[in-house]
């Protein structure tokens, strides 16, 4: 059985479909990318997801668990973990008890104090850490509030757009950094624009357009198809 | 150390004041216990209670029906801790409305105000013979009064005594706030001050820390009211109404919100200081208090006392780190010297 399984899922605001009936799946153990133009819907399908926003119809599964009318935080205690497009840190606290907010569910004592520098130094935030996460570059914001997911340990990560902001290098530390979690048996999807960044991770793509589910296969596939290039790819598969 | 001298200092003053004095610092102390739930639910835990003096005021009046309808003597002990467990049932069931409700943000503040002027405004017209609970009258905007003070056996508590038990119960409640925003629970509920949705979203239910905050805070001011009643063995509306429901707010914002140090020394400096001033004119005590929040509002967010030991504390660091580099120079020197 598949991990995540979204089925036939819409979403209104008001008189405009942002989702509309989108089906998706993904597999135990793979990195799906969620690609697609600017209002395509990707953010407010990774909302349905973890639950931010109800469906308007359809269903959403984790695992064998019917989770479409769950509160955020009960999908998170089943395993998922979100890190959202603009970022998301306890902005006025220090960028250690950051991690430690996150940490403290599954550890206590010297295994939470060892692990939270482990991750700090892994998000190299080793140095910065008894700054407030508020004064910290925006790359190094998007750093923190990944290190914040990886802490739950989840079977599913959610990235939205994790590289925005980064440099060239810490786009591609990222990149491995992916790539290194799902070797390690994570299953993660990604919303992202940076093609170059989609091409260096991605086993599977789903390409939304106009709330809708485009195109969706193999990373190659999805690359060659004409009609995919037409409405997104285009500009930077030529570039 | 400083916080060992206070408290050295406090357990001392009954020795060199009087009597009187003794009595009225037993008064501003009252007010610390609601002074603290706010700070803990305000400046902790992001939400604006305007319903401070509603849950004062059902304590206050719970402590009163019950010290009348139990006889008074040491029932009365009961009938505070019984006081306090209702002022917090009532703000968990009001808080379990709004939370769940989503109310949040200027609203939360709108909501808890509306109650408590709804309570000021019933009381006020309980002056009937037919309000009452057992032998307990109400009496309208006259107040309750006829409760017993605080009484073990024999022993009414109240002017030295009063004073030491205020100061016991101060040094709980302070130490046991202290563990529990140090706590994990703690760091949850600053957490979700900052981004109650990233909160969310690292797995909390934030809802269930919002209502123990706002229960545990509420059940701080029902403390205060059900003290004060014992104290002067007497309640009215007016201790819950608006001017009433504004003073905790200025007395925190003033000290500093989000510190439960600060909001302690604060809040018992303006207590003072309003006391001395209403001595003179009630009025212009209240336009001060007034204007304090303005200033605070206008110059020092954080909170004057918090932001001023803050200057203080980085103000003494700086001086430290230049006189190490001169200390190590006439260490050099001397070497030099000695050479």
């Amino acid at each position: 059985m598949s991990l995540l399984g979204v089925e036939r899922v819409s979403k209104r605001f008001g008189g405009l479909t942002a989702v509309s009936d989108v089906n998706l799946t993904v597999e135990t153990g793979e990195i799906h990318c969620l690609i697609g133009p600017n209002g395509a819907g990707k953010s407010t399908l990774f909302k349905l997801i973890v639950g931010i926003y109800p469906p308007t119809s359809g269903s959403i599964r984790f695992g064998d668990a019917e989770i479409t009318r769950e509160r955020p935080y009960a999908r998170v205690q089943r395993g998922m973990s979100i890190k959202m497009q603009a970022p998301s840190v306890f902005k006025e606290l220090p960028v250690r008890q950051n991690i430690h907010v996150a940490l403290q569910q599954q550890r206590s004592g010297a295994d939470l104090a060892d692990e939270q520098d482990r991750l700090l130094v892994l998000l190299g935030l080793k140095d910065d850490a008894d700054k407030p996460a508020g004064v910290l570059a925006h790359g190094q914001q998007q750093w923190l509030e990944i290190g914040m997911a990886l802490a739950l340990q989840p079977k599913l990560l959610l990235l939205d757009e994790p590289t925005a902001g980064m440099s060239p290098e810490e786009t591609y530390r990222t990149g491995e950094l992916i790539k290194s979690l799902n070797s390690g048996g994570m299953t993660i999807i990604v919303v992202e624009h940076d093609m170059t960044f989609v091409r260096q991770i991605a086993q599977r793509v789903t390409v939304l357009h106009l709330g809708k589910v485009f195109a969706h296969g193999l990373l190659e596939e999805i690359i060659r198809d004409p009609a995919v290039a037409e409405i997104y790819l285009g500009k930077q598969h030529n570039a | 150390m400083a916080f060992l001298a206070v408290l050295a200092m406090a357990l001392a003053y009954p020795i060199f004041a009087d009597s009187y004095d003794v009595g009225n610092f037993s008064y501003f102390l009252i007010w610390i216990f609601m002074a603290l739930g706010l700070s803990l639910i305000w400046g902790y835990g992001g939400m604006l209670s305007f319903g401070q003096t509603f849950f004062f005021g059902i304590a206050g009046y719970s402590y009163g029906v019950l010290a009348i309808i139990m006889g008074g003597g040491t029932a009365t002990m009961l009938a505070l801790a019984l006081s306090v467990l209702i002022a917090a049932l009532a703000a968990a069931v009001l808080g379990y409305f709004m939370i769940w409700g989503r109310i949040g943000g200027v609203f939360f503040g709108i909501v808890t105000l509306a109650a408590t002027l709804s309570l000021a405004f019933f009381l006020g017209q309980t002056a009937g013979p037919e309000w009452h609970i057992g032998a307990a009258r109400l009496n309208g905007f006259n107040g309750m009064k006829g409760m017993d003070p605080l009484t073990v056996g024999d022993i009414y508590i109240e002017g030295t005594i009063l004073y030491y038990v205020m100061i016991s119960l101060i040094l709980i409640v302070y130490l046991g706030l202290r563990i529990l925003v140090n706590s994990s629970i703690g760091n949850v509920i600053v957490a979700m001050r900052e981004d109650p949705l990233r909160a969310e979203m690292l797995g909390y239910d934030v809802r269930k820390y919002q209502l123990l905050t706002f229960a545990v805070g509420s059940g701080l001011a029902g403390l205060s009211g059900a003290l004060y009643t014992s104290w002067g063995q007497f309640i009215t509306p007016s201790s819950i109404g608006l001017p009433a429901a504004a003073m905790p707010i200025v007395w925190v914002a003033f000290s500093g919100r989000s510190d439960l140090t600060a909001t302690l020394v604060g809040s018992f400096l303006l207590l003072f200081g309003f006391q001395t001033i209403t001595i003179y004119s009630q009025q212009a005590a209240l336009v001060l208090m007034g204007a304090l929040l303005l200033a605070t509002v206008m110059v020092m967010p954080q909170g004057f006392v918090f932001g001023i030991s803050q200057l203080a504390s980085r103000h003494w660091k700086r001086r430290a780190a230049l006189k190490k580099p001169r200390d190590s120079d006439r260490d050099e020197r001397s070497q030099t010297s000695g050479s």
